[in-house]
């Protein structure tokens, strides 16, 4: 039965990825570990500090999971929230679970800890890759939307694999941001078509920036979930070097368009002014080959 | 203190360091022994272009130098903000280059980051935040972001996070702050050469700032919040 | 931000529970966590972005008070400015959910 991922609470997605029951969480919110720094805002706390940490098993296998919450504060960063993902994945150094999967809903580093959230978030990124580095799986499941965005888009970016919906964005800044600094001809914030046909899961699937699209349900990102637990890929030289030329073909095949239904065309995409109508069904046989293998994870 | 004077009073005229617009890149010759250098200049908003540019010259050091220590000296206003950098995955050629960082440092490299000027945001957090250690000039600024847009995006009142600014070291931008946070290793005041050559010296590759914010109080739930998670039960 | 405090007397005590949360800190939101305690009566605690709203929160939980029943309930809120209807709600939820685990 369908049921929309984008529209659960992140315990609501973390209980539908999960196997049922198995979840168990560490620093619940019983315990209160909550942010030092909010009161002074006059900002409620939250009592988990916007992420759910702890173990679970997913398709009968062992993985520690996070999932962080973007209706509190935007999913940003702090030094708690920050500190709760990198002491997730400095346990799973020692513990060894199968994967670690996170469900990234964020807008980056909480801005109402500044300092903090900026250093927090290269901590994770981290830890992040010393899992990697370790042959652990590291899973993204982005599918909020408020979708993964500034310090957060980079830690996501830095797993094995990254599932999206379209109905996820996944970038640095914000249409906003952009306007705000450069105009509305720069980036034209209210054009949500425009929006998403640029940061959108579609274009990035598209592009090999994302490695599984699936629709806006929490079947079908359990099921990517379980699939990314044997998507490994450990990031050698050869394997930069690899990601380096492609990443500079993109660019140069783009130029100074700009512009995505030319890009696509421009990669091999047949018909792209049809993209945003399709779904994530009919857009996979649309990917080109060569962009398939900027893509990481499994197809 | 631009980048030339840096480089001049590491390494005086012993550097074949070059800036093409932005972008930093050439060896030098530090103690008796060749050391990479790469960066950015003229507070550079870093793009895919200058992301992609530094993981090459990151890479190209791996490939045909191992073991060569790299420098990174950062000068940047952070992302570029601009349509056609998201289009291209700035976000992927960041996570690009601080995956390049960081098989520099599991190949064995010394990596060390030196924030010269400024350094915001994504633009920090893929330079100097992912060398085994981060090190500024006293004068030297740090920020997720300026006030006026940070005031846009959270709602809160200018004169309120200006006033913060000054007076709290979560919001404050002086690099003093981020070594009481662990964030900066330390700064290098007069002799930039003696500092470093005691961040060469210095090969601890794990990852200690939330130790470091404890110990020296300016971020103290961190490294305890760490420990509680892996005590758990 | 206003932190607020309230006591119930009376009700009748539930069987034992584990802590519960409901709901998010999201605007137009709040987050309830729901914990036994060993006094009697119902104990409330609210830290609400919305200053001034004391009389307000009083009647709301003692509505909620008297409509459950409820003793040796420990309350904790964090409050983004969700109207009265929405803190009615996730305080019935959040019951719900405890009597759904018992």
């Amino acid at each position: 039965m369908f049921s929309s991922f984008a529209e659960m609470s992140a315990r609501e997605r973390l209980a539908a990825v999960v196997d049922p029951g198995s979840f168990h969480e560490w620093l619940p919110p019983s315990e209160r570990v909550t942010s030092p720094h909010l009161a002074q805002l006059g900002v409620p706390a939250a009592f988990d500090d916007g992420v759910a940490i702890g173990r679970a098993t997913v398709g009968g296998r062992a993985v520690f999971i996070a999932a962080q919450e973007g209706g509190f504060m935007g999913g940003g960063v702090g030094e708690v929230h920050g500190a709760k993902l990198t002491g997730l994945l400095r346990r799973a150094l020692r513990d060894w679970p199968d994967a670690v999967v996170i469900l990234a809903e964020s807008g980056g580093v909480r801005l109402h800890e500044a300092n903090a959230g900026l250093i927090a978030v290269s901590e994770v990124m981290r830890a992040l890759l010393d899992v990697r580095a370790a042959g652990i799986a590291t899973v993204m499941l982005i599918g909020g939307a408020n979708g993964c965005f500034g310090g957060m888009g980079i830690v996501a970016r830095c797993a094995d694999t990254v599932v999206m919906s379209d109905i996820a964005r996944h970038a640095m800044s914000g249409p906003e941001v952009i306007e705000s600094a450069h105009g509305a001809g720069e980036f034209d914030s209210r054009d949500r078509a425009l929006v998403w046909r640029t940061t959108g899961g579609k274009h990035r699937w598209l592009c090999g920036d994302c490695d599984v699209l699936v629709d806006d349900d929490a079947l079908a990102f359990r099921g990517a979930a379980i699939a990314a637990l044997d998507a490994h890929r450990p990031m050698t030289l050869e394997e930069l070097q690899r990601e380096s030329a492609l990443l500079q073909a993109r660019a140069d095949a783009d130029g100074d368009n700009a512009d995505a239904f030319e890009l696509w065309s421009r990669l091999g995409v047949p018909e792209s002014r049809e993209v945003p109508e399709l779904d994530a069904d009919a857009l996979r046989t649309r990917r080109p080959a060569a962009v398939a293998a900027l893509a990481q994870g499994a197809a | 203190m631009d980048w030339q004077a840096v480089a001049a009073r590491l390494f005086g005229s012993d550097h074949a360091v070059v800036a093409d617009g932005d972008f930093l890149c050439g060896t030098a010759v530090f103690d008796g022994a060749p050391l990479a250098v790469v960066g950015t200049t003229h507070h550079a908003a870093v793009g895919v272009d200058l992301a992609l540019r530094q993981a090459r010259a990151v890479l190209a050091t791996v490939d045909a130098h191992p073991g060569r220590p790299l420098l990174l000296l950062v000068d940047t206003q952070g992302q570029a903000l601009r349509r056609r950098d998201e289009l291209l995955g700035i976000h992927r050629a960041m996570a690009h280059l601080g995956c390049c960082l960081d098989l520099a440092r599991r190949r064995g490299h010394a990596v060390v980051g030196l924030v010269y000027d400024q350094a915001l945001s994504g633009g920090f957090i893929t330079s100097g935040l992912m060398a085994d250690a981060c090190h500024a000039l006293p004068q030297a600024e740090i920020r997720v972001m300026r006030v006026p847009a940070m005031a846009r995006v959270t709602k809160l009142p200018e004169e309120l996070l200006e006033s913060l600014s000054r007076t709290n070291p979560v919001f404050a931008p002086g690099v003093a702050n981020y070594v009481a946070m662990g964030g900066v290793r330390s700064l290098w005041e007069d002799d930039l050469a003696a500092g470093l050559r005691a961040a060469l010296a210095d090969r601890d590759t794990s990852d200690a700032r939330a130790q470091e914010g404890a110990r020296r109080g300016g971020r103290r739930a961190a490294a305890d919040v760490v420990r509680r998670v892996l005590e758990a039960s | 931000m206003e932190s607020l405090n309230f006591a119930f007397d009376g009700g009748r005590p539930l069987a034992s529970f584990a802590p519960t949360l409901v709901g998010v800190v999201a605007s137009g939101n709040l987050e309830v966590l729901v914990e036994p305690s060993a006094d009697t009566g119902c104990r409330i605690t609210v830290d609400t972005s919305a200053r001034g709203f004391a009389p307000v929160w009083e009647a709301v939980l003692r509505d909620f008070h008297e409509r459950h029943g409820v003793a040796g309930l420990a309350v904790a809120i964090h409050d983004m400015g969700a109207t009265p209807a929405v803190v009615s709600l996730r305080l019935d939820q959040a019951i719900a959910a405890i009597a759904g685990d018992a």
